[in-house]
């Protein structure tokens, strides 16, 4: 803004201070030529001040109340000149009625945390214990919007070529076994760029990384007595603010420089940032909770209320965030737009999404519009919208979450089925034959196709890959709840003992079930998602929710030790093959036709009998074969893709179907064989021994690609 | 703050002494700044700054694009651990040249890229 602005003059004073009107946009703390101008919503406080603190001071500098004339509508503005925006730390007290039971809950002594702050201290280095006596915990700080990206832009991959990694910021450097300089930072995970890059995933999927409190956890750990820790986030402080806890420089309140760093550098070697926003609730719980914002600001504007004042809860977690009402709705597209104009975020995977389809008084909404605006929102309109399609109301929306053709889901039918055919249930081929299209009986009536299903067996709720196949039951006593919190149907199976065992049966069983995981997630149309540690076979000992360990538990230990090594290597060429082969990621569904008239199907079904598919109740044992004419709807060539998967307990003989525009099949992966012909690298496949039939092992899955024999073709076939 | 401007070989030094802060970095850049049309090369002497805030690392930069609009080599020397590990997380390291010390600089530079 031009200082020699003929409005830019002070109006009149508070002690030393100058003042005059401010502008009710933007919300939040906009540095303006020589001052800053402070502008909150509230839209039944009486009166509000703005309190001034020096950085980390116990007691405020200035208290300056709005003048009434201040005021625009529901908005108090002011600009303040003469302040030092790395010195100071602001906040509100705003006065009103103090009604619960009408959903009032003002109350001047406290000190408000702006929610449109930028920074906020207070929790600026992980973990360590914070003034608990402090009349402000919570501080709003200004930033610098003026980070250098040079050419930098969100990378717009097409979402049909997305191989999702999803990882906790701290879990992914803090062992010791990282060796980085900052462990479990954000520049601590810029340092692990090249192993992601080897990996080959292409988007990160970040757990939250908004400012939350990860003290907001009152239990101990049964045995050692230390205290619990909320070390996942899902309990937002602020919807504008990264995490001071993840930074390095967090302790000098420099966060966004390096978050933004972070991005930039995992931009800049071909990886999209996904965030994992938590919109449905915040850490000020319910009735009991802290006032630390947005419950004395406009305690009724900013959450769902029962009619008697109370605190809606559908998020599992005390309170339940106002969504679809019309301030809330542009504060949550403001933070959202912040994060992809300033942070340049790729996309957004929505944490209990279907709350954010709610009404005031908690109904599903047919058309909400919040849902609808972000759908067509001008600034996010290239980002991934992904939605977790449900919540802790009950709300189970995958399929059918109001999508706006733009809104992808966590697919949690496609995790059920794959974990049950994995453990071989009966029945489950008729399901898995849809997982494997990118679910059409959910996606394809509706005209979504398959990049709406975000296909994941792991995540970071419930088990991970390795104690999906070495636990019947959790094991969640180390949170302090005697077992009772977590999911007790995870559809798992523990191959034959409960926990770490000695027996190498076991063991080589374990292996072969994560390795049969990962190669049928990898050839399911549809996107793909990895749970970080996955690939190197990371156990929780058997915790399935594991949101408060601090520890060995929820780190990854980088030294590969046991199976590591080998799963790190199977998975590895697994996304290489995806990468690799378009005919595995179509944009459209499959149509189980010969719509081109080649003489076979875009997609043909087999079973022991090539050209036979056995879809009754007890067969374990599902092929199919994806024709690489058809890539890409046709548009495209891509060599043609075979695979066997099967949850018998016994090997099969199954008869082949000749490759459909002819060479011969070669073995890409074969989750039965021993190591290190249970996969190869892409392009380096060896040619099958016997070119029609195949054993396909115990529980084991087959991937073959049809190769010319001679003279290997030069030149993958990648997008066109 | 405290700046001193000095002659090293054929280069204009400006040593800067105390805190680079939100306080004192626009005297920094009115001090600096004018340095770069003396001649085209200009250390930046940090050995005795004990504190850069963020609001003095983008001073360090917007100097860095002034210098190099006019064709003049802006070096920083003796940066210690700690802020050049700060500069490291936060971006701003890879724009800048630096060198350990004002006497090693000669040196250095065969080897710098």
């Amino acid at each position: 803004m031009n200082a020699r602005r003929i409005d830019n003059y002070p109006q009149r004073t508070h002690g030393e201070f100058r003042l005059r009107a401010g502008r009710p946009l933007p919300f939040g703390a906009a540095p303006v030529a020589g001052g800053v101008n402070f502008s909150v919503f509230s839209r039944r406080a009486t009166a509000a001040t703005l309190v001034l603190f020096e950085k980390g001071a116990a007691v405020p500098f200035e208290e300056i109340p709005f003048p009434k004339e201040f005021r625009i509508g529901d908005v108090f503005a002011m600009v303040v000149y003469g302040l030092e925006l790395e010195r100071i730390e602001y906040g509100y007290r705003m006065d009103g009625p103090y009604e619960p039971a009408a959903g009032l809950r003002f109350n001047p002594q406290v000190i408000l945390m702006d929610p449109y702050a930028k920074a906020i201290s207070g929790r600026n280095v992980w973990a360590e214990p914070p003034d608990w006596s402090s009349p402000y915990p919570y501080r709003a700080c200004l930033v610098p919007e003026d980070f250098d990206w040079e050419d930098d832009r969100p990378l717009e991959k097409p979402l049909e070529d997305l191989i999702i990694y999803e990882a906790h910021v701290r879990s992914f450097t803090r062992h010791p076994s990282a060796q980085v300089q900052h462990p479990g930072t954000f520049a601590g995970l810029l340092e692990k760029i090249p192993y992601l890059k080897e990996l080959g995933v292409n988007c990160i999927e970040l757990m939250p990384v908004f400012e939350f409190d990860e003290f907001d956890n009152s239990r101990t750990h049964p045995d050692t007595g230390e205290g619990l820790l909320n070390y996942w986030g899902y309990n937002t402080v602020g919807f504008f603010a990264p995490k001071a806890g993840y930074a390095a420089t967090g302790r000098l309140g420099m966060q966004v420089d390096e978050f933004k760093t972070l991005i930039k550098e995992l931009h800049r070697n071909g990886i999209e940032v996904m965030l994992d926003v938590v919109y449905n609730h915040t850490a000020e719980g319910n009735e009991q909770g802290p006032t630390l914002s947005f419950r004395g600001l406009d305690n009724s504007t900013y959450y769902m209320l029962t009619p008697d004042g109370y605190y809606y809860n559908f998020s599992g977690v005390g309170n339940t965030v106002n969504c679809n009402d019309p301030v809330v709705r542009s504060m949550v597209r403001d933070s959202l737009r912040y994060w992809a104009s300033e942070f340049h975020i790729d996309g957004f995977r929505f944490d209990l999404a279907s709350i954010l389809g709610r009404d005031p008084c908690g109904g599903p909404m047919a058309s909400p519009p919040l849902l609808e605006a972000l759908a067509f929102d001008p600034i996010l309109s290239k980002c991934k919208l992904i939605a977790e399609a449900w919540d802790a109301g009950g709300l189970y929306q995958v399929g059918s979450f109001p999508a706006y053709g733009r809104w992808a889901e966590w697919n949690g039918k496609y995790r059920d089925t794959v974990r049950r055919f994995l453990r071989s249930d009966a029945g489950q081929l008729g399901e898995l034959a849809q997982c494997i299209q990118g679910s059409p009986n959910l996606y394809g009536g509706n005209g979504r196709g398959p990049t709406a299903s975000i296909n994941f067996i792991t995540c970071h709720d419930g088990f991970t890959l390795h104690d999906l196949v070495s636990y019947n039951q959790k094991h969640n006593e180390a949170n302090g709840e005697g077992g009772r919190d977590g999911n007790d149907d995870n559809l798992s199976w523990n191959s034959g003992e409960e926990g770490e065992s000695g027996d190498p049966q076991v063991q080589a069983l374990r292996l072969r079930r994560m390795k049969s995981a990962v190669a049928l997630l990898m050839v399911s149309q549809g996107v793909p998602m990895l749970l970080s540690g996955d690939e190197l076979a990371r156990s929780q000992g058997g915790n399935n929710n594991n949101y408060c360990h601090d520890s060995e538990l929820s780190w990854i230990d980088w030294e590969l030790t046991g199976p590591g090594s080998e799963m790190l290597r199977f998975v590895k060429h697994c996304i290489a093959f995806r990468q690799r082969h378009t005919v595995l990621r179509s944009k459209e569904h499959l149509r189980n036709a010969d719509f081109l008239e080649l003489g076979s199907a875009d997609i043909s079904w087999h079973g022991t009998r090539a050209w036979n598919m056995d879809w009754s109740g007890e067969s374990r044992l599902l092929a199919f074969m994806l024709d690489g004419r058809y890539a890409r709807g046709g548009q495209a060539r891509d060599d043609s893709i075979y695979v066997a998967m099967s949850s018998s307990w016994e090997a099969l003989t199954v008869e082949l179907p000749a490759p459909p525009a002819g060479g011969s099949w070669h073995v890409f992966a074969n989750t039965g064989a021993d190591a290190p012909g249970d996969v190869y690298e892409p392009g380096t496949e060896p040619p099958l021994p016997d070119p029609r039939q195949l054993l396909v092992g115990a529980r084991s899955v087959v991937i073959l690609v049809a190769k010319e024999l001679a003279a290997p073709k030069d030149g993958p076939s990648l997008s066109p | 703050m405290e700046i001193q401007i000095k002659r090293h070989q054929n280069a204009l030094v400006a040593e800067v002494t105390g805190e680079i802060d939100g306080r004192t970095a626009p005297e920094l850049e009115v001090v600096v700044s004018p340095l770069f049309q003396g001649g085209p090369l200009v250390l930046l002497d940090l050995t005795r700054t004990t504190y850069m805030s963020s609001a003095g690392l983008r001073s360090l930069l917007l100097l860095h694009r002034e210098a190099s609009a006019q064709s003049t080599r802006l070096v920083l020397v003796g940066v210690c651990r700690e802020i050049q590990d700060v500069m490291g997380s936060t971006g701003f390291l890879r724009f800048f040249q630096l060198a350990e010390t004002l006497a090693s600089f000669g040196q250095e530079e065969s080897t710098q890229p």
